[in-house]
């Protein structure tokens, strides 16, 4: 498993990913240093307390990290698409699977290395844009651990998604497939979360299934809640207005959801072994 | 894995059988491979030979049957340590080089890792690439990405090499060199299994023959045994059916209008025939002696086959 997870890094780091993702990472960064930099100016010139710079840059950094987490979505679903799909349609597969390499080492190589290329991808951008944020408004979100790590979480559960289904369709159907899942959960949660706010009971458990199906879209609640200054947490936690915004989180993830989402990844890690092992190569 | 005695069989299958949904791709596929010996498996397209393959390396699951490979039960994972395989589809990580694919095979063979890289640089001079041990596989030619393939099959000294149609995409001089490290892996006690089309390779390097159609096998044995005996057959005019009975001391002779057959026969008598036939008063047009080449005998085995069989087409889609 570590020879296939150890190949995996070489193979993303050789065929440039890695390195594209830095870059993309670096000019992002950049950008986002930029106008929190450009915003913060504007308001301290207005003579706006800095209580009122903290929301802003929150909130700046709770978009742009939305923004980055369609990003990771897409690069999750594009690494683990085509993972074991183009291994076993090229025969590069079956040359190893001939070897003492069980297939579910096989798989569990494969996931462990793209977990690594992910998620080292999501920490070093999501640290690298907060605290270049910090450098330029003063503001830190009140604990850094928690977003970043729900971040980096949410791209492995759904290139984990991928590469389970890549033990069975093209890289093209797992990749396409892999996006769509995503924008619905997101789109559940939003409904669920109006839902909740207008007391529908129906609508919000729409959320609910939905976070159960895929839970990308309540660790992004997680990332949201993380970026928060406590004190708008505080004002607006009541409101059945912000409890509608997606935007906006009142509360972490529960500990019942968060084992749920390690519990989710074990299963459908479990069910890409099964099928891969009972797949004629 | 079970210890490999020296007169054990590195392949033994019985009545194998496999279903791909309704398609019969292998109807009781029985042969035996032994060590030291190189095994030419021949068959049309769709007569289950990549199928057979893919069952001798644990690819695919047998519907039926049963099989051992270096004794010990068909996809048994440890026994793969001993096996090598090069496959029809030959194609390694094209961002690796070439010395790298092979000491990562090397590593999925559990090789101790001092003794990968040494291993990898006499296998890269085996096969002719030692001055491309540096470049990338991506940028090889088909017949450099084979000749690698071979290599990876021949990594730890092997007690079985696997190689289907390991000859596919290189030039004349490759094949020459192919067939050289079979016979060297053959003299070292592997068993070679040699999935191959090329009739005259396989004429050339093996020492036993099986010939399968539709999912089992219709010949099988030496090449002797599979070409027959030596014919001779001689174009001659003036001799009568009366006349034969002058020629059986030569072996069992027989004529079809203008056409004379004797088999067996031994192709040295052949000089004493034609001066008998001169003497007899018959005058001769052709003399043909020798057996019938692989490719003859292939042809003619699968065309019984399939008459037999009442189809004229392939078992199914999948080889």
């Amino acid at each position: 498993m570590i020879t296939i997870a150890r190949l995996t890094i070489g193979e993303a780091a050789r065929r440039k990913v890695l390195w594209v993702l830095v870059g993309l990472s670096l000019l992002s960064v950049a950008l986002v240093t930029w106008g929190v930099d450009r915003l913060v100016s504007l308001i301290r010139e207005q003579g706006e307390a800095e209580l009122q710079v903290k929301i802003v840059v929150s909130q700046i950094l709770i978009f742009i990290a939305f923004m980055f987490t369609f990003v990771l979505a897409m690069t999750a679903a594009f690494l683990g698409s085509p993972a074991i799909a183009t291994d076993l349609e090229s025969g590069i597969a079956q040359a190893m699977l001939a070897r003492p390499l069980r297939r579910s080492s096989y798989l569990l190589g494969r996931w462990l290395g793209l977990s690594i290329v992910i998620a080292g991808y999501a920490i070093l951008s999501g640290l690298l844009a907060i605290e270049a944020a910090a450098f330029v408004s003063g503001y830190t979100p009140p604990n850094l651990v928690l977003p970043i790590g729900y971040l980096a979480y949410q791209a492995i559960v759904l290139m984990t998604l991928a590469l389970a289904i890549s033990t069975r369709l093209s890289p093209i159907a797992g990749g396409a497939i892999c996006v769509v899942a995503y924008g619905l959960a997101w789109m559940s949660g939003v409904l669920g979360d109006i839902g909740t706010a207008l007391h529908a009971g129906g609508v919000s458990l729409i959320g609910d299934i939905g976070r159960v199906v895929l839970p990308t879209d309540g660790l992004w609640r997680g990332v949201v809640y993380g970026l928060e200054p406590s004190i708008v947490i505080s004002q607006l936690g009541g409101s059945e207005a912000a409890q509608a915004n997606p935007f906006f989180a009142s509360q972490p993830p529960s500990q019942a959801f968060l084992a749920w989402a390690v519990v989710w990844l074990a299963l459908v890690l479990l069910v890409a072994v099964n099928q891969l092992r009972r797949r004629e190569l | 894995m079970p210890r490999l005695a020296l007169d054990m069989p590195v392949i033994e299958v019985t009545e194998l059988r496999k279903l791909y949904g309704r398609t019969e791709a292998l109807a009781g596929l029985s042969m035996t491979v032994n060590r030291g010996e190189v095994f030419g498996f021949l068959g049309p397209n769709g007569a289950g030979k990549t199928t057979t393959v893919k069952l001798l390396l644990g690819l695919a699951r047998p519907t039926g049957g049963s099989g051992k490979v270096l004794g010990a039960p068909l996809g048994d994972l440890a026994t793969r340590r001993q096996v090598g395989y090069l496959p029809e589809l030959f194609r390694y990580q094209p961002w690796l080089k070439a010395r790298e694919v092979l000491t990562l095979h090397g590593e999925l063979l559990r090789m101790p890792r001092r003794e990968r890289g040494p291993s990898a640089d006499r296998i890269l001079e085996l096969v002719g690439l030692s001055d491309r041990a540096g470049d990338l596989v991506g940028r090889f030619s088909k017949g450099m990405q084979q000749r690698l393939g071979l290599g990876v099959a021949l990594m730890g000294n092997p007690a079985l090499v696997i190689l289907d149609e390991p000859t596919s995409a290189l030039d004349p001089i490759g094949r020459v060199d192919v067939r050289a490290i079979i016979k060297a892996a053959r003299d070292r006690g592997a068993g070679v299994f040699l999935n191959s089309h090329l009739l005259s390779e396989v004429e050339q390097v093996c020492d036993r023959v099986a010939i399968v159609d539709h999912g089992r096998v219709v010949a099988s044995g030496t090449l002797d045994d599979v070409l027959g005996q030596a014919e001779t057959q001689v174009h001659v005019t003036g001799i009568a059916s009366a006349d034969l009975a002058a020629f059986e001391s030569f072996g069992p002779p027989s004529l079809d209008g203008d056409r004379l057959s004797i088999r067996p026969m031994d192709p040295a008598r052949v000089p004493e025939l034609v001066a008998l036939i001169v003497g007899m008063g018959g005058r001769i047009h052709e003399v043909r002696s020798g057996r019938s080449s692989l490719e003859q005998r292939f042809v003619e085995l699968v065309a019984r086959d399939r008459s037999m069989a009442g189809t004229p087409g392939a078992a199914g889609e999948r080889s």
